[in-house]
């Protein structure tokens, strides 16, 4: 789930080297989008779970692609710092306005996928975690193959290297710009109806804690680096499981944090990234 | 078949381009010489549409496209190879072809394209998978010229091809694009430094200095021109 998370932030800077901050509040308005989709249909089941998040991950696209037209777009040729502090803001807005919409009461999720346990031999296995799993992981290929052999993908990847370039080939910069902000929302939203699925509560604040990790985890596998924010996110994953079963349980969220300060002073570039020398 | 008039451009408080005009006739190569600073790219900027111009005109085929943006100049087939090549050096040499037939839609158009690339440039096909950035300077100009070849272009603009090239590709890259002015009938505009190279392959040529032209003349009378000599052929 936090790759899915992590993949948007990724997503974003590989084409226009910010970071996205509001990203992690998408997350809760596809959560929220799910929950009233998933009042809608009338009972538990797969093809009513995929409508609920297809439903969830087109509104967010179309919301991702809104706030870059109207926060990013008119700044996109002043300093990265202004642009950094508008994502901030936005996800403010998004968190205020998400709780005067929503109420700032934790709503219970309902449950959109059917509900079984699976025993294989002495490991009983939830069928939430095997939708969570199969989800993930078909959207992570379904990711790879758009960006590495469709010609949107393609574009996405010359954008992100060279814009200026790309633009003399007759590619609309504007036009993948949109797009990737619509791609790496929908992922956001995909997390946030799993997220939801699996911690079935959810309030306007729910985005800060799991955005705040997912980027940690796009930075530890190299931000803008598709394969590192899927690394990254695993490995943070799996610690966190670690930590939460250890006896310094209380500090499951933290820990997160102090690989940032590690990543960020021992391997500046992350595990998978190259580092770049910034043209000043 | 172009027509600049009276073009200026500014960056910031900085004025690059003070009344430049010029004109290319459809199937001629025109040269537009110069030093460094003296405004030559930024002229091939405006008319591509990478910057906007402050004041004038540009008329490609009796339209202004003066200040639209690059990627739909693109699309009136013109186009133009960026100083500096800017190829992408993260995507594979196939991949950048296939970006250079971004506007294309017509799968048989861009494979008979595709094909007229690697014939003209057969070193291409052999570096079909590997990924731009490895490539030498030369093998990469090669790519940025086979790259806006594959959009079909009728006017294809060039700056500095032998920036930063071994002698000896110069002399190839330079062959070829006569060769493509010539069997394609592809009109260009080329922006170089090696003054003498250029007038030798151009039909008329254009010398800029800070900013303005000085000088306008048929490429074979700029060669004999005792002030373009002294400045820009070594004397």
């Amino acid at each position: 789930m936090y790759a899915l998370i992590a993949l948007g932030y990724t997503l974003v800077y590989g084409v226009l080297r910010f970071i996205n901050f509001a990203h992690s509040d998408v997350f809760m308005v596809g959560a929220f989008i799910g929950f009233y989709a998933g009042r809608g249909v009338s009972s538990a089941s797969t093809t009513s779970g995929i409508i609920v998040m297809l439903v969830a991950m087109l509104g967010c696209a179309a919301l991702g692609i809104i706030i870059e037209l109207l926060a990013y777009r008119p700044l996109r040729n002043r300093s990265k710092l202004t642009v950094l502090i508008t994502a901030i803001g936005v996800s403010l807005l998004l968190e205020n306005v998400g709780q005067m919409i929503f109420g700032a009461t934790p709503q219970p999720f309902p449950e959109v996928f059917p509900a079984r346990k699976f025993e294989i031999g002495q490991l009983v296995v939830s069928s939430k975690d095997l939708v969570v799993l199969i989800v993930t992981l078909g959207l992570l290929g379904a990711l790879r193959f758009l960006v590495m052999k469709t010609k949107i993908g393609t574009a996405m990847r010359a954008v992100s290297f060279n814009p200026q370039a790309a633009s003399l080939m007759g590619i609309n910069v504007n036009h993948v710009i949109s797009f990737t902000f619509g791609l790496g929302s929908a992922f956001a939203a995909a997390a946030g109806i799993l997220w939801a699925y699996k911690f079935p509560k959810i309030d306007p604040l729910m985005g800060i804690t799991p955005g705040l990790t997912a980027f940690v985890a796009a930075v530890l596998g190299g931000i803008g680096n598709i394969p590192g924010a899927a690394l990254g996110a695993l490995l943070i994953g799996v610690i966190e499981t670690f930590v939460r079963g250890s006896r310094w349980s209380t500090w499951t969220e933290a820990i997160a944090f102090v690989l940032l300060i590690l990543i960020l002073l021992f391997r500046p570039a992350g595990l998978l990234g190259k580092l770049q020398p910034e043209k000043v | 078949m172009l027509e600049v008039k009276n073009l200026h451009v500014s960056y910031g408080a900085i004025k690059a381009l003070h009344g430049v005009s010029l004109s290319v006739k459809a199937g001629s190569i025109v040269t537009l010489i110069g030093s460094n600073g003296a405004g030559k790219s930024t002229t091939l900027r405006a008319i591509s549409g990478l910057v906007k111009p402050r004041a004038g005109e540009i008329l490609y085929e009796g339209q202004n496209i003066a200040g639209l943006p690059a990627h739909q100049i693109v699309a009136r087939e013109l186009l133009h190879v960026p100083e500096g090549r800017m190829v992408f050096a993260n995507l594979t040499v196939q991949e950048n072809l296939m970006m250079g037939a971004y506007l294309q839609h017509d799968k048989n158009i861009i494979a008979a394209e595709l094909e007229l690339v690697f014939k003209t440039f057969p070193r291409l096909k052999e570096r079909e998978k590997q990924a731009a950035g490895t490539l030498s300077g030369g093998e990469q100009q090669m790519l940025a010229i086979g790259r806006a070849l594959m959009s079909k272009p009728k006017f294809l603009m060039m700056d500095e091809p032998s920036l930063g090239i071994a002698p000896l590709l110069v002399k190839t890259i330079f062959e070829k694009i006569v060769e493509i002015n010539r069997t394609h009938g592809i009109t260009i505009l080329l922006v170089e430094q090696n003054a003498n190279l250029a007038l030798e392959i151009s039909h008329y040529g254009y010398v800029l200095e800070t900013g303005k032209i000085i000088l306008q003349n048929e490429s074979a009378v700029l060669r004999q021109d005792p002030k373009v000599r002294s400045a820009y052929l070594g004397g």
